[in-house]
């Protein structure tokens, strides 16, 4: 069996300990648009990373094979490839697979293979959506956990992650991501203190369509670990991410809660802001902070949390790493600082810090400046390009 | 008989500061000093001294001084003073020996050998004086997920009555009878101004305290003295006591001479009875029978008190608590090896059950592995001696503490270990009318907020330095803490990594 952990936390601390720059940007009307921008925003907030990771998620990417889970892989050789297909051609239907596109960039070093694949659940059509998705995840947690040499690092549908060791602006020229569209991309550059870096350790960290970047360390890790544990999550990357993604995995996928709510478990409201809630919305609040007061996040952080056609923003509740909104039209850019958004998009129609742990959602059921942009069915429009 | 025992303690007076007031005289309820009128000079009966200093804190002139008897016997790493003068009283008596408080044999105490994070660079610590602190505790089971209405703006799932606690520190059990009125209605004013709760232990309730039933845990223990129905619906928290910690497998004993009338009416026996606890509670011999009698009184307060059981921790604690879990339990108490009380078998007290620390961290990863550690709070008791074994009990996994010693202490006590005796100088442990006016309400309630109050603040700082805003983030977080001196056994029994790894 495969020790993940050793592998991205060499030197098997409590955790994996990094802070970040961090970049999203949504067009809510469903348009797409290249990876031009944001390259540009996050190479600007250079500094905040030290070149040991960085990484990409779009969404939109693939509409053409929108009904297919996008299995995007790296392996260190051809024979662990090998083995790999075969085992993903016992347990799923393999549409296509092909090696992702890469050009040479003088920084990017001893890089793995990196391939994709486009998947059905084998037999999985009669069956709900939901246990699809189990059966994925189980998939992936089994390849992570005991496949020599391969690594799933994106598993959603119509989107992918790209990331890497380097910084995300060569990762960007590494991946050709210029060349690709999509509506909503993701950006993280990294700065770990404690891992000599892994291509699988760099963020966004992905399960499902599910992404999470993430700046800041998270001082409850120790107890949201064990919680998510109990749920049969095993947090084998020892990153305060994997915690972020997991939870949300649960709180969205399996508890069914908006992301609303979940940003009010993640960054659960002061007893004292809960007391003076009218009735009604107390007793809901207090319940959720009783019942899930082990998977509040408590410490430093910015999250940017990305799924089909939705992108949060949030903070912890008391605001100790950064987060700056900009909208224009229909965009909505999330960032570590606002010289990045106002490189890219110079006249914002709004720019604004939001309060500890208030949520900054965009989405595509709910667009910006809607009256600007009419919108058609929001399925339809994440399929074009 | 002429008794082998040497003092116990010297107590020596400066006669140049002494006025032969007689105020040591008449503090002594052990009758260890005198007044010797034909030479007009208080003196000490030194055999009687137990070390409870009333005397060294009451003299005006500060004239006292006690200290422990310095005549040695031939040095024997076998056979130590305690073990030759144990022996030299029961030939004396023939009888079993008795003693108070919990043990003080030189067992690990695993507090002292846990140490606490702070944050440095890579987080910022948190100042509780600038920032929100956020100490309240829910005590009682919780469900596994919340079900939200579909338009997301009411709960669904009903959750079952949750217990707030301003501090994750409660009164423990002792009861009317075992402590003095007065010991009792401190503390129950005290953990009515703190937000938290006190505990009857098995005596009753007696009725001018029922005001401060509101904050009160009803204990129904072996004897089920005082037990009826209107102080079951009175109480927050209904607590089955199994066992304690001091003595588990045994049971109680009230001598007679303590059961005055008032303690008479409120544990509903007959003046002058001995108040005996059988050692087991007679209907429960088996786990099924706990679950009837969980349910019995969740019937009898028809569901809306959380049900608790106090167990002492042994040796297959994990199991225990994993099956009262299951029996129905909304919170179970582990009362661990250094556990106080009024009166035990000295025997019992040394030398049965399992450090509280091992206990927790055992019944806390068990409850997780088998995914039911939500179905019931944890609270651990025995031994809790300052804000920082507070703070590692939470880390290791316990939702509350329980204090009784450190309680006391607060109040007078000077764990002198004569609290079997009845004759407790500071007023805390007899029903001595004379005795109890020493402990004044008001100043008790007073000593004891105090104390809350310090503890709270402490652990507020404590937490900030980890970068934590709010406990339920510490609850179970052992990445917060690390070993010293301990073998990889034990590290790996309290899930703690050792410090420097």
């Amino acid at each position: 069996m495969k020790k993940l952990d050793k592998i991205n936390n060499f030197y098997n601390d409590d955790k994996v300990i990094d802070a970040c720059s961090i970049f999203g940007m949504m067009d809510t009307s469903g348009k797409c648009f290249s990876g031009k921008d944001i390259i540009k925003a996050i190479a600007n907030m250079h500094d905040r990373g030290n070149g040991l990771g960085g990484g990409f998620a779009v969404y939109g990417l693939y509409p053409q094979y929108a009904d297919f889970y996008a299995f995007h892989i790296m392996y260190f050789n051809h024979e662990s490839r090998a083995r790999l297909e075969t085992y993903l051609e016992e347990h799923f239907y393999m549409l296509r697979a092909e090696e992702v596109p890469t050009n040479p960039t003088p920084n990017i070093l001893k890089p793995p293979l990196v391939w994709r694949y486009f998947l059905k659940v084998r037999g999985g059509e009669n069956s709900e959506q939901r246990q699809q998705d189990d059966y994925v995840v189980e998939k992936v947690m089994d390849i992570n956990t005991r496949a020599k040499d391969a690594f799933v690092f994106s598993s959603g549908k119509n989107m992918a992650v790209f990331k890497g060791v380097g910084y995300p602006e060569e990762i960007a020229e590494y991946f050709c991501l210029e060349q690709y569209e999509g509506y909503l991309w993701t950006a993280h550059g990294r700065f770990p203190t404690n891992t000599p870096g892994w291509w699988g350790g760099a963020h966004p960290f992905n399960i499902l369509d599910w992404t999470v970047v993430h700046n800041g360390e998270i001082s409850s890790y120790g107890i949201n670990r064990r919680y998510l544990e109990q749920f049969g999550y095993n947090c084998t990357m020892q990153t305060d991410t994997e915690v972020v993604a997991y939870a949300v995995d649960l709180l969205a996928r399996k508890h069914g809660f908006p992301m609303e709510i979940i940003a009010k478990i993640l960054a659960a409201p002061l007893w004292s802001e809960i007391s003076r809630l009218p009735e009604k919305k107390q007793k809901m609040f207090r319940t959720l902070r009783q019942v899930y007061g082990s998977l509040l996040l408590n410490g430093p952080f910015t999250v940017i949390i990305a799924h089909q056609g939705e992108m949060v923003g949030l903070t912890d509740r008391i605001r100790l790493r950064p987060l700056v909104v900009g909208t224009k039209d229909s965009m909505l850019y999330l960032s570590s600082e606002e010289s990045a958004i106002r490189l890219v998009c110079p006249h914002l129609d709004d720019a604004r810090i939001p309060m500890g742990g208030e949520p900054v959602i965009g989405s595509l059921q709910n667009p910006l400046n809607s009256r600007k942009t009419a919108i058609q069915d929001p399925q339809s429009k994440t399929g074009e390009k | 008989m002429k008794t082998y025992l040497p003092p116990k303690f010297i107590i020596e007076r400066d006669q140049y500061r002494c006025t032969q007031c007689q105020a040591c005289v008449s503090q002594c309820s052990f009758d260890a000093n005198y007044y010797d009128a034909e030479d007009d000079e208080v003196r000490s009966r030194e055999e009687n001294c137990v070390g409870c200093h009333r005397c060294v804190v009451f003299c005006p002139t500060n004239a006292i001084t006690v200290r422990e008897n310095p005549s040695s016997y031939r040095r024997n790493e076998s056979w130590t003073h305690e073990a030759i003068e144990d022996i030299i009283k029961q030939s004396e008596t023939g009888g079993m020996l008795l003693t108070g408080m919990g043990t003080d044999k030189g067992y690990p105490i695993f507090w002292d050998h846990l140490l606490l994070n702070a944050s440095q660079v890579t987080n910022p610590s948190i100042d509780p004086l600038r920032e929100p602190m956020e100490l309240t505790t829910y005590l009682g089971q919780k469900p596994d997920m919340v079900k939200l209405t579909s338009d997301s703006t009411d709960i669904e799932t009903e959750i079952t009555n949750q217990i707030k606690l301003d501090i994750p520190i409660m009164l423990t059990a002792m009861s009317y009878g075992a402590i003095s009125l007065n010991t009792q209605e401190s503390l129950a004013r005290a953990a009515t101004e703190a937000g938290t709760l006190w505990n009857t232990g098995e005596g009753g309730l007696h009725p001018s305290l029922r005001k401060y039933a509101n904050n009160m845990v009803a204990q129904v223990a072996s004897g089920r003295f005082g037990v009826h129905s209107e102080y079951l619906n009175m109480a927050r928290v209904v607590e089955i006591k199994i066992g304690q910690g001091a003595k588990p497998g045994i049971g109680g004993h009230l001598p007679g001479e303590k059961v005055s009338l008032d303690v008479s009416a409120t544990r509903m026996i007959p003046q002058g009875t001995d108040a005996l606890s059988p050692a087991p509670q007679h209907d429960i011999y088996s786990i099924e029978d706990l679950s009837q009698l969980i349910y019995a009184l969740k019937e009898a307060t028809n569901y809306t008190k959380p049900i608790s059981v106090k167990i002492a921790a042994v040796h297959n604690s994990a199991a225990i608590a994993s099956g009262m879990v299951r029996a129905g339990a909304d919170i179970i108490v582990l009362d661990g090896l250094r556990g106080s009380t009024g009166a035990t078998p000295k025997i019992i007290r040394d030398n049965v059950g399992i450090p509280i620390e091992l206990a927790l961290a055992a019944v806390d990863e068990r409850l997780r592995k088998e995914g039911i550690r939500n179905k019931a709070s944890i609270v651990v008791a025995g031994g809790i001696r300052n804000s920082g074994d507070v703070t590692k009990a939470i880390a290791l996994g316990a939702d509350a503490v329980y204090i009784g010693t450190a309680a006391l202490i607060a109040l007078g006590c000077h764990v002198c270990q004569q609290c079997h005796t009845g004759k407790c100088a500071w007023g805390i442990c007899t029903t001595n009318v004379g005795l109890t006016k020493r402990i004044n309400p008001n100043i008790g309630t007073r000593r004891l907020t105090n104390l809350l109050n310090s503890w709270s603040l402490e652990i507020k700082d404590m937490l900030g330095g980890m970068g934590i805003n709010a406990i339920e983030s510490l609850r179970g977080n052992r990445l917060h803490l690390r070993g010293v001196g301990l073998s990889d056994t034990e590290l790996k029994i309290l899930g703690v990594r050792a410090a420097g790894s």
